[in-house]
């Protein structure tokens, strides 16, 4: 019966419409308006082929964005990936565990609190006259290093680094504990009794069994690495001048400060084009390593 | 699924005599572990002990003396950050996480039980969608989405932000809810066919209660993810009255530059709820981040 027949698909009807609609077609449309120079309220748009791309790669501000981008990905996979493994690591290691659920919960918390809040509260940290940075490097004595942490052009974007680092660190270090806590203890004790010592039980039994989750953590890091916005944007709006602008917040500019709709557009492809590289050659490498 | 509490107690009872023999060297090499322990403890936990401190303060006493507990309480500062206008982001914010948690859920739920109890033409496809759809930032789509809403005049409305947010949440929501789906037996569901039952009834008497721990999964992951949505909730919705609190905030840090006590005390309102969805939901939390983290 031809009934019978349809009755999957009105099941599947709302999640394909609402899919379709605001996740689908928006991808495809925005390919189309990067070729095209239009504004955000009025109808008309004019056909530019490839001037938007040509226009931005001639931006300073898109290499210093791209730039600071780069320097999000590595400083991000250091702390979050390798930092996050490592403290997953100790939390998991039989010594800790009288109190490794706390610390699991307290390094946890940031990721759970609204990235406006947590912005908002490093304003403070680095505020230069009362933020908690500078009152402990004087603390310390070493007011020489102390500096406007937010407003210097040479420190901003990785005052905004630190900021993602610190929120994001327990989010990666807990996939990480979800995943050494699925290896077969007995591989541990094996170990144990020929003798290896923490570390190397660490590298010869815990990295090689979470490979797959250092897979899905570097792709996720990397990422966010390349599409942040909520943090540049609330801690310096990409100032001062264009030191700290990454390319999300170069869209938002153009889009919504500048009304150039089709070059945001151009930068928002650019963006696409480089999460799906960075997925491609993650999944190349993982791929690889699978063989060995 | 991983259950993190239970997992902890059974893990560390395999090997006591080992342990005895190997104490001493183990103390000696529990010291550097616990030391990188504080270390990152007191970086995380110091900044939020500060906001929690210097939210009860003048904003003369933080100035002067930020480091130390207040002198005297002032809770008067959490009633005037919701006077200021947090009580409005508040309302909205609930508004909008409640309906984007139903309409999700529900959709993802509906989707699910369509992909798992039914054969039919273009099945795998709509797989790869919607694993294809995780992968997608929202940022990529900004432009269009903007000109979208617009179309439909829903711009700087409530469902300028809903419609959006369920969108984006069904991917990963559809999967979570399938891998349940997949688990029901299917002597179940054929034994209440044979009783007379529709395949909706089978879905709403059946399938819903029978998976309501992986349903309440999907509605804390999306409450998280909405409750802190920051880069629609900014563009998409222009009026003051329609913010929720994380692009409220921004307005909000505006009208308060010189008052920092009632600005800090605002954060800590703004935080708790998902704070304290976290502390008490801690289990139904990491086990969905941890199957929605499994990409492809």
């Amino acid at each position: 019966m031809p009934i019978r027949k349809l009755v999957p698909y009105l099941y599947l009807a709302p999640c394909i419409v609402m899919m379709g609609l605001f996740v689908y077609y928006p991808i495809v449309e925005n390919f189309r308006f990067s070729f095209y120079d239009f504004s955000a309220f009025s109808p008309d748009k004019a056909f530019v082929g490839f001037t938007n791309f040509s226009n931005l790669f001639q931006d300073p501000v898109f290499y210093t964005a791209l730039k600071n981008n780069v320097w999000y990905a590595v400083i991000s996979i250091v702390c979050q990936v390798f930092g996050g493994l490592i403290l997953a690591a100790i939390l998991e290691d039989p010594i800790t565990r009288f109190i490794s659920s706390f610390f699991r919960t307290v390094f946890f918390l940031p990721v759970v609190i609204s990235v406006t809040v947590i912005a908002l509260l490093f304003t403070f940290v680095y505020e230069p006259n009362m933020g908690i940075l500078n009152s402990f490097l004087h603390g310390l004595g070493l007011d020489s290093w102390t500096r406007e942490w937010l407003g210097d052009s040479e420190t901003a974007i990785f005052a905004v680094i630190a900021v993602s680092q610190w929120q994001s660190i327990g989010y990666i270090m807990m996939l990480f504990i979800v995943a050494i806590q699925a290896i077969p203890k007995e591989i541990y004790e094996a170990a144990e009794m020929d003798g290896a010592g923490k570390i190397r039980r660490f590298l010869s039994v815990t990295v090689p069994q979470v490979k797959e989750m250092f897979f899905v953590a570097s792709l996720i890091t990397l990422t966010g690495a390349f599409t942040v916005f909520n943090e540049p944007y609330i801690l310096t709006g990409g100032g001062p001048g264009n030191a700290s602008e990454v390319l999300g917040t170069l869209l938002y500019n153009s889009a919504f400060a500048k009304d150039q709709m089709g070059y945001a557009s151009a930068i928002a492809t650019v963006i696409l084009v480089l999460t799906l590289l960075v997925s491609l050659v993650q999944m190349k490498l993982f791929r690889t390593g699978k063989d060995d | 699924m991983i259950d993190l509490e239970t997992k902890a107690t059974i893990d560390y009872t395999y090997n006591v005599p080992a342990k005895r023999r190997w104490k001493k060297a183990k103390i000696k090499g529990a010291v550097p572990l616990y030391f990188i322990l504080m270390v990152y403890f007191i970086v995380v936990a110091y900044p939020l002990f500060w906001m929690i401190m210097n939210s009860f303060k003048t904003t003369d006493e933080i100035f002067s003396n930020s480091w130390a507990m207040p002198e005297k309480w002032l809770f008067s500062n959490y009633s005037h950050a919701w006077e200021t206008g947090i009580s409005g982001y508040f309302v909205n914010s609930l508004v909008v996480t409640v309906s984007t948690c139903l309409g999700t859920v529900f959709i993802s739920a509906l989707g699910a039980y369509g992909l798992t109890r039914f054969s039919f033409k273009g099945k795998n496809a709509l797989l790869i969608l919607c694993m294809g759809g995780m992968m997608l930032s929202p940022q990529v789509s900004l432009v269009p989405l903007y000109k979208l809403i617009q179309a439909l005049g829903i711009h700087d409305t409530y469902l300028a932000m809903i419609l959006p947010y369920v969108a984006y949440r069904i991917p990963i929501t559809i999967l979570l809810i399938r891998a349940a789906f997949l688990e029901v037996p299917k002597e179940i569901e054929e034994s209440a066919v044979l009783d007379g039952c529709s395949s909706w009834a089978v879905f709403t008497k059946i399938f819903l209660p029978l998976n309501y721990p992986i349903l309440l999964t999907g509605v804390i992951l999306t409450a998280y993810f909405t409750w802190n949505e920051f880069m629609f909730a900014l563009i998409f919705v222009d009026s003051e009255s329609l913010k929720t609190i994380p692009a409220g905030l921004m307005q909000f840090r505006d009208a308060l530059q010189t008052n920092w006590g009632v600005l800090l005390a605002g954060l800590m309102i703004s935080a708790a709820p998902v704070i304290l969805l976290f502390l008490f939901m801690q289990k139904y939390f990491i086990r969905g981040l941890a199957a929605g983290s499994v990409k492809g």
